[in-house]
């Protein structure tokens, strides 16, 4: 899949690109002597101006007069503002938006969404982002009016399918975590940890404890202690032992009665299913604290083995990761959590609830689904009794459940089994493939010999070997038509990089993204400056990011 | 082997093989303890062909009752306003739909200028200075928006107007537990804000005084006097709650002594979709800059000094900061706030004011239409934008509803469900652009038909047609 970009003419170097992407291909200049390695804008092939366009903003392409809008009439005797509103509370001149023509508007977004890498176009090994391929089913159910413009006020009665939606996907998600409850509300992982914090706040604090410690692993994802905080408790660090997982006598001199849980991933950020986790329950467990699981690396695990089944007592789903959600590009998302029966009174409302009611013809039974807000309407210790409240407003982010629970039912029971065994596959065959080629001697595996769905390789000997750094040989993947994977995470790895690799992605993919990084420490051997100035063939190159924080622009100023 | 997984038989062989395993049993069975493995089949049914998935979600999406199906006049936090067709086309390229947060920004420069566009729209329609790319939605906006106040004074009381989203209170409520806050809730007076018990309940202990404007029963409220006496002798951060698309016509936070404005962005360009996905926005005075949650995208130059765009101020981010982050939110709502951006970019500097305009003046005819009715009456005489309450007196509000449903007209919520025991013979309709005057006028008539039919009356209901939407 590499090609070589030849280019003739003095001082010019052969520069690898990958051939199946859209980023453009040119060909790099650097300076003589590599001290000022600068290279030159030298394009020598199809450099896609399209991709190259100048920045100019759609504020900037406003022109007086121009619109997209036509407002229907209004049909109605109209009357003075005046009498409607006084005019001190009326705004006094409109917001500057833009003056664009419908086409205008599709152009300029269109040639803006050309200067973006996606998931569509090219293999995004993002570590613990599970990069997943986004049925285009998903987009056409969720588009179904009587699911798009279903109001979220609408009484039960009128929204049974979603309500069996949503119950149906709570059900699905209670089997895969091995937990008997679940609520959809939290709007993504982060908020589902929120969530989890406070219910186990809440179940501590009905119990007469308070306890403030919560336990998080070092290589914690950053939402683990960042949440910690805003759910009012405080974190303890636990240390990570020699095979990555747990260090089981830091974790024994850290449990005492003021733990309130432990937040844990396992898999964890290194890849490694943690084969203590039974004792660490029961450390946890015997001085009275709840076990809560980051799901983020659920991937690896469904139909395999269980959060539940491991003593964990809440768990939360990242929706947009295992089961398919788009990232769009950054959201949205969806947090759903599982608990267990001492966990469950205290969940967010609304909770779904599915009654047999008699049939309509009078002969026997048949249900029906209900939205409950009111603890009072529940019986006690059922989902909600005790509830904490709300998170957000209304029931969740809908949108998301539908396509979930589409995938859910495409891919069945034993379709999420293979789905998550072939993840594990891949990680591994690509840990293979990079021994293969002698790439691990200066990108070694940071723990262990072998990893569930994703890995964490360092970059520490390259850096030293070679002179080049991990977010160059991260930028000079771009040149190559691949996304990097995760860079710099987990933190206590040096110079980390945390692949993951899916269960979507064929085996050439994974052949020839570990033939690019083979390249790269092939061509840093011999130049180190032209992955240290990469990327050369992507619509910007490095940006100044110290710049941009030291005095920050973050909106175009309009005249 | 399901559709979307690609290794075939042959691969699995040929893999298994370079790694040195037998089977992907045996991979797994080495990094399990053997204790842990599920040893029977998930309990989900077999797989079905994309067909038949389609088909089962196109029957459950038959059994509800949407805004397709019915003339609704439903909101409350969410509004059947019309959603322009390039909005649907823009968000299913794969170049926006499948990205992740824009970690690389030399692959990412699309998403990270829809950002800063967006960034510079809500700045503009709030006219504040500051705003982030966007939180999951409406009130978690709020809640996040609290967070930054108590970061920012170390004050722990937060003082919300009863005229807040019922959602929202409540939400502040849970969230208190873990900010150690105490939420003081102030009443209303005529449909508005008691601006006295509001100077009185803001004091030197305030963290945050939260207004929302238009407020939940649709009552245009005095943001200036409220944020006034908000700040007379007090640290308090004031927090409005806004719906955008009010800001057509209300004057914007920024000009009214709001701190940081914030709120639900579904109205832009965002579907129903049940409640969420949508967005929230949040916007604030530049002091609160390095405060803010979320991600910020950021103007700069590349090496060879073309202009492009990065997430900047990240050191205020959990994943650089960890528990010293001012927020733990990591997944924001890009897609959503790429419709936001469209969607103002379609109505443009003109179409927005004239859309608030046409919102205004229909909601003006069907609030005087319908207060004629024999046996309603207004709840509130504050002005209003597109939502206004109604009492109907010696009314149940939810058969009513129920009744007017069966003829394929929403009027709207019945406020038992939201305040009971405050506003049990209160009705909040909403009135969009996708609302004619002759679907106001059927609305009166089959709540004059509905109020008849209680009161025994003799009803003209059954010689109606429905209307459909």
């Amino acid at each position: 899949m590499s090609t070589t970009e030849n280019t003739t003419g003095r001082g010019t170097k052969d520069v690898h690109i990958g051939d199946d992407s859209a980023i453009a291909r040119e060909a790099v200049l650097p300076a003589a002597g590599g001290s000022d390695p600068r290279p030159l804008a030298a394009p020598t092939t199809s450099v896609n101006p399209i991709q190259r366009d100048h920045a100019t903003t759609i504020f900037e392409k406003s022109v007086a007069g121009r619109r997209a809008f036509v407002a229907p009439d209004a049909g109605v005797p109209e009357v003075a503002l005046d009498e409607i509103i006084p005019a001190a509370f009326r705004r006094k001149a409109p917001a500057r938006l833009p003056q664009v023509t419908e086409p205008e508007l599709v152009r300029h977004y269109v040639r803006l969404s050309r200067r973006n890498f996606d998931l569509d176009t090219g293999f995004y090994p993002l570590g613990s982002c599970t990069m997943k391929y986004n049925p285009r089913l998903h987009e056409r159910v969720g588009a179904l009016p009587g699911h798009a413009r279903l109001h979220p006020f609408q009484t039960a009665d009128h929204a049974q399918g979603a309500l069996e939606v949503m119950y149906g996907l709570e059900r699905q998600l209670a089997e895969v975590s091995g937990l008997p409850h679940v609520c959809l509300q939290p709007s993504a992982g982060s908020h589902g940890e929120l969530a989890g914090v406070l219910l186990a706040r809440a179940y501590h604090e009905a119990r007469g404890e308070k306890r403030t410690k919560v336990l998080t692993p070092d290589t914690a994802h950053g939402t683990n202690p960042a949440t910690v905080t805003m759910a009012g408790l405080e974190v303890v660090k636990v240390a990570t032992n020699p095979d990555g997982g747990v260090d089981i006598d830091d974790l024994r001199a850290k449990a005492d009665e003021d733990v309130a849980l432990i937040m844990l991933t396992n898999p964890n950020t290194l890849g490694i299913f943690d084969p203590n986790i039974e004792e660490i329950a029961s450390i946890v467990h015997g001085v009275g604290g709840v076990l809560y699981y980051d799901g983020a690396n659920l991937n690896a695990i469904m139909g395999i083995s269980r959060p539940g089944d491991m003593g964990f007592d809440i768990v939360h789903f990242n929706l947009h990761k295992s089961f398919t959600q788009p990232h769009g590009g950054g959201g949205p998302g969806s947090g759903p959590i599982a608990v267990s029966d001492r966990i469950a009174p205290y969940v967010p409302v609304p909770v779904i609830r599915r009654e047999e009611v008699p049939a309509a013809d009078g002969e026997g039974t048949t249900h029906r689904f209900d939205l409950v807000s009111d603890p009072d309407r529940l019986p006690d210790g059922a989902p909600g009794s005790k509830t904490i409240g709300k998170l957000r407003g209304f029931q969740g982010n809908y949108g998301v459940f539908v396509r979930c629970y589409s995938y859910i039912l495409s891919l069945g029971g034993s379709g999420l089994k293979d789905a998550s065994e072939v993840a594990v596959l891949n990680a591994n065959y690509l840990l293979a493939k990079l021994e293969e080629l002698g790439v691990r001697k200066q990108l070694p595996l940071a723990f262990g010999t072998r990893c569930m769905h994703e890995f964490v390789i360092s970059g520490g000997p390259m850096k030293r070997e070679l002179g080049i750094r991990t977010l160059d040989l991260a930028k000079r993947l771009l040149d190559h038509g691949f996304h990097p994977p995760t860079v710099y995470f987990p933190l206590l790895v040096e110079e980390a990089l945390l692949i993951e690799p899916v269960e979507t992605e064929a085996r050439e993919t994974l052949d020839a993204f570990a033939e690019a990084l083979a390249e790269i420490l092939r061509e840093a051997g011999e130049d180190p400056t032209i992955a240290q100035n990469a990327p050369y063939s992507t619509p910007v190159r490095r940006l100044d990011e110290a710049g941009a924080a030291k005095k920050p622009r973050i909106r175009q100023p309009i005249a | 082997m399901t559709r979307y997984t690609t290794a075939t038989d042959a691969d699995r062989e040929a893999m298994l093989a370079a790694v040195g395993v037998s089977s992907i049993s045996e991979l797994i069975a080495e990094q399990i303890p053997q204790s842990l493995l599920l040893d029977r089949p998930l309990d989900i049914p077999e797989g079905l062909s994309e067909q038949e998935v389609y088909t089962e979600l196109a029957s459950l999406a038959a059994r509800n009752t949407s805004a397709e199906d019915e003339v609704t006049f439903l909101g409350a936090g969410m509004y059947d306003h019309y959603v322009p067709s390039i909005i649907d086309m823009l968000l299913g390229r794969s170049e926006f739909l499948t990205p992740y947060t824009p970690y690389q920004p030399e692959v990412s420069q699309g998403g990270l200028q829809v950002m800063f566009e967006y960034q510079t729209a809500i700045s503009e329609l709030t006219a504040l200075p500051v705003s982030n790319a966007s939180v999951y939605e409406g009130p978690s906006a709020v809640g996040a928006a609290a967070y930054l106040a108590k970061l920012v004074n170390g004050k722990k009381r937060i003082v919300v107007s009863a005229g807040v989203h019922p959602h929202t209170i409540q939400m502040l409520g849970t969230l208190a537990v873990g900010y150690g806050s105490e939420v003081v809730v102030v009443p209303l007076k005529d449909g508005a804000t008691d601006q006295e018990a509001w100077a009185a309940a803001v004091d030197g202990e305030t963290s945050c005084a939260i207004l929302q404007q238009p407020n939940f029963l649709g009552a245009v409220e005095d943001v200036q006097a409220l944020s006034d006496a908000a700040k007379d002798d007090s640290p308090a951060v004031v927090i409005g709650a806004y719906d955008p698309l009010t800001l057509g016509v209300l004057a914007p936070p920024g000009e009214t002594g709001v701190d940081v404005a914030v709120g639900e962005g579904q109205t832009l360009g965002n579907r129903l979709d049940f409640g969420g996905p949508s967005f929230g926005f949040f916007a604030a005075r530049e002091a609160f800059l390095r405060r803010m949650p979320g991600r910020i995208a950021g103007e700069t130059v590349d090496v060879d000094g073309r202009r492009g765009f990065v997430l900047t101020l990240q050191t205020r981010e959990q994943h650089i900061r960890r528990e010293k982050a001012t927020s733990n939110i990591c997944t924001s709502q890009a897609l959503n706030a790429l419709a936001g951006v469209v969607y103002l970019g379609w109505l443009g500097r003109e179409g927005l004011p004239e859309l608030a305009n046409l919102l205004v003046q229909r909601t003006h005819y069907a609030r005087t239409t319908l207060a004629a009715i024999d046996g309603v009456e207004l709840l509130h005489e504050q002005p209003v934008v597109r939502e206004f309450a109604l009492r109907l007196p010696g009314v149940d509000v939810e058969q009513l509803v129920s009744y007017v449903q069966d003829h394929g007209v929403n009027p709207g919520l019945a406020l038992t469900r939201t305040h009971a025991g405050t506003y049990d013979d209160g009705l909040l309709v909403a009135v969009t652009e996708q609302r004619t005057k002759e679907q106001i006028d059927e609305l009166a008539a089959l709540i004059g038909d509905a109020i008849a039919a209680q009161r025994g009356g003799a009803t003209s209901a059954n010689a109606r047609t429905e209307i459909s939407a």
